[in-house]
């Protein structure tokens, strides 16, 4: 999943400020999951809002609206018939939802809440983690299915550098170094000889060095 | 011979080697460089010129290691993955062959996390084994990461680090190996305290037969005082500092600690070279370059060979 932090309270407050009347969209995928924002988020973040303006004797008028997906047309459209109501958008969203609304209704402002991290998983109740970088060419098959692209805070192919002890990165001591993971994991695999073999200097046109990247699969297209 | 480096002609001829280190300054003074230099002179075959080292901009390596290559030393140029890519890399290469640097060092860089800069983004193209990979291809295949033809070859000695007391230890000589099967030619390591664990790596080293194909360069570094050697203990990642060494130098009183951190370093040196499969040492006195003669003098490394 697309794991995102809230923004602080008076980032959001300063953003906002110009406006009194506010639609708060949420989102019930990937942001829901790691509870940054989906209905219930939205729910506490309308209520700081109101009891922070309230103290300062300020006005606002809050709606609050979780869609299904910020990611399709077919969600987004329905905000559609009482977006006319709100000076400004205040997305939950992961950073292509608030995008995509904000490319549907061009004539409104549309505001982060939410500041985008990583695709990753959930460690247990309350702790998320990095997996994936999208790089577009997938390595995990020399790797032990451990990514030294996302994992490494080098993304060393070859790793590990010699920053790893005891199992840690010299970045910090409580981040686990993805080449004793992989090593490790090799072993257990019985795989160890893949270690041997130098993998070769990526090529990143796939990657967002080659420019944002879009994908087309013509037997799904309608027309 | 492959190039005109001093490191590759004195150990053709069967000799040890002796390399130091020299950090640029932080600033654009070239006389800092200068002074170092001189306190090097006649001490050591060649000097590293660090590349930005523990992530704190200074001067570049490529600008240092000229001033020194003008006061007659064989510089080593230490190139990091951290701050350029593949197109700055062998561009870098080109340009330091071209002015007569015949020495590159192939390091991955310390995360930029440690430095003066640590909001940087850090680039980390490739790694230190594709940038091995990247000089030799350069130099023995006349050719472009891409593959197009170069003209006018770099004719750099290819060298790297390794770092023996860093985790997992179990593949720390598989991965010279992969450094060796990249085509590099010298290795020098991590300053050493823990002889036994050193050793040990040396023995997996010489199972590989890998010592044939790299010559490695045993790294030492002496303590300033007991303070010193506490936090390359406990503050620098991937250094072991046995706890007897700590022991050794509390035991002297505090201005004899330095003397006495001279006298482990020499012995130190002189444990290593009669290590089977060690081909030099490289002092790295840090911020301490007056006292590399005296460790290379005690440990009876000079006179060094003369430069022809």
């Amino acid at each position: 999943m697309i794991v995102a932090n809230r923004k602080s309270l008076e980032e959001i407050l300063t953003m906002l400020k110009p406006y009194k009347k506010i639609l708060l969209l949420g989102c019930n995928e990937c942001v829901t999951v790691s509870a940054t924002g989906g209905e219930r988020e939205v729910g506490v973040l309308a209520s700081e809002l109101k009891i922070s303006r309230a103290k300062d004797g300020e006005e606002i008028e809050i709606r609050e609206h979780t869609l299904e997906r910020q990611c399709d047309h077919e969600y987004i459209d329905q905000i559609h018939p009482f977006i006319g109501d709100y000076e400004v958008i205040l997305s939950m969203a992961c950073g292509a939802g608030i995008q995509y609304v904000a490319e549907t209704y061009r004539d409104k402002t549309v505001l982060p809440a939410v500041n985008t991290t990583f695709l990753g998983v959930t460690l247990e109740q309350g702790v998320w983690s990095e997996r994936c970088q999208g790089c577009g060419e997938c390595v995990l098959h020399m790797t032990g299915g451990i990514c030294p692209i996302a994992r490494c805070a080098k993304s060393l192919l070859n790793g590990p550098c010699g920053g790893s002890s005891n199992g840690k990165c010299e970045v910090d001591k409580d981040l686990e170094c993805a080449w004793q993971l992989i090593i490790d994991r090799l072993k257990a695999l019985n795989q160890l000889d893949k270690y041997e073999e130098i993998i070769p200097i990526k090529d990143w046109r796939t990657s967002r060095d080659g420019g944002p990247r879009k994908r087309v699969r013509e037997d799904l297209k309608l027309l | 011979m492959k190039t005109k480096s001093n490191i590759e002609r004195i150990l053709e001829s069967g000799q040890l080697v002796v390399t130091s280190e020299c950090g640029p300054p932080r600033g654009a003074d070239a006389e800092v460089i200068r002074k170092k230099g001189k306190l090097l002179q006649g001490a050591v075959d060649a000097v590293n010129v660090t590349d930005n080292q523990t992530s704190v901009v200074r001067m570049s390596s490529f600008s240092a290691c000229l001033i020194l290559k003008e006061m007659g030393f064989d510089p080593i140029l230490q190139m990091v993955c951290r701050d350029r890519n593949r197109i700055a890399i062998q561009s870098d290469i080109l340009g330091a062959a071209a002015l007569g640097i015949n020495n590159i060092l192939c390091l991955t860089g310390d995360h930029q996390k440690f430095g003066d800069h640590p909001r940087a983004k850090n680039v980390f193209d490739m790694d230190s084994i594709q940038l091995i990979q990247t000089v030799k291809t350069m130099r023995d295949d006349g050719k472009f990461l891409e593959g197009e033809e170069l003209k006018g070859r770099p004719m750099l000695f290819i060298g790297a680090a390794e770092n023996p007391f860093a985790d997992p230890f179990e593949i720390r000589a598989a991965r010279l190996g992969k450094k060796a099967k990249a085509g590099v030619e010298f290795l020098q390591t991590q300053c050493i305290y823990n002889i036994p664990r050193f050793e040990k790596w040396m023995e997996m080293v010489r199972d590989r037969g890998l010592h044939e194909k790299v010559a490695i360069l045993a790294g030492v570094t002496p303590f300033k005082s007991v303070g010193m050697a506490r936090y390359m203990k406990n503050s620098v990642p991937g250094m072991d500092v046995p706890d007897e060494m700590i022991e050794r130098l509390k035991g002297v009183p505090k201005e004899k600690q330095s003397e006495e951190g001279i006298k482990i370093c020499v012995e130190t040196i002189q444990r290593l070279k009669e290590l089977p499969g060690i081909r030099g040492i490289h002092i790295m006195a840090i911020e301490w370059e007056e006292k590399v003669r005296e460790i290379a003098e005690m440990a009876g490394l000079l006179p060094r060979p003369q430069i022809m």
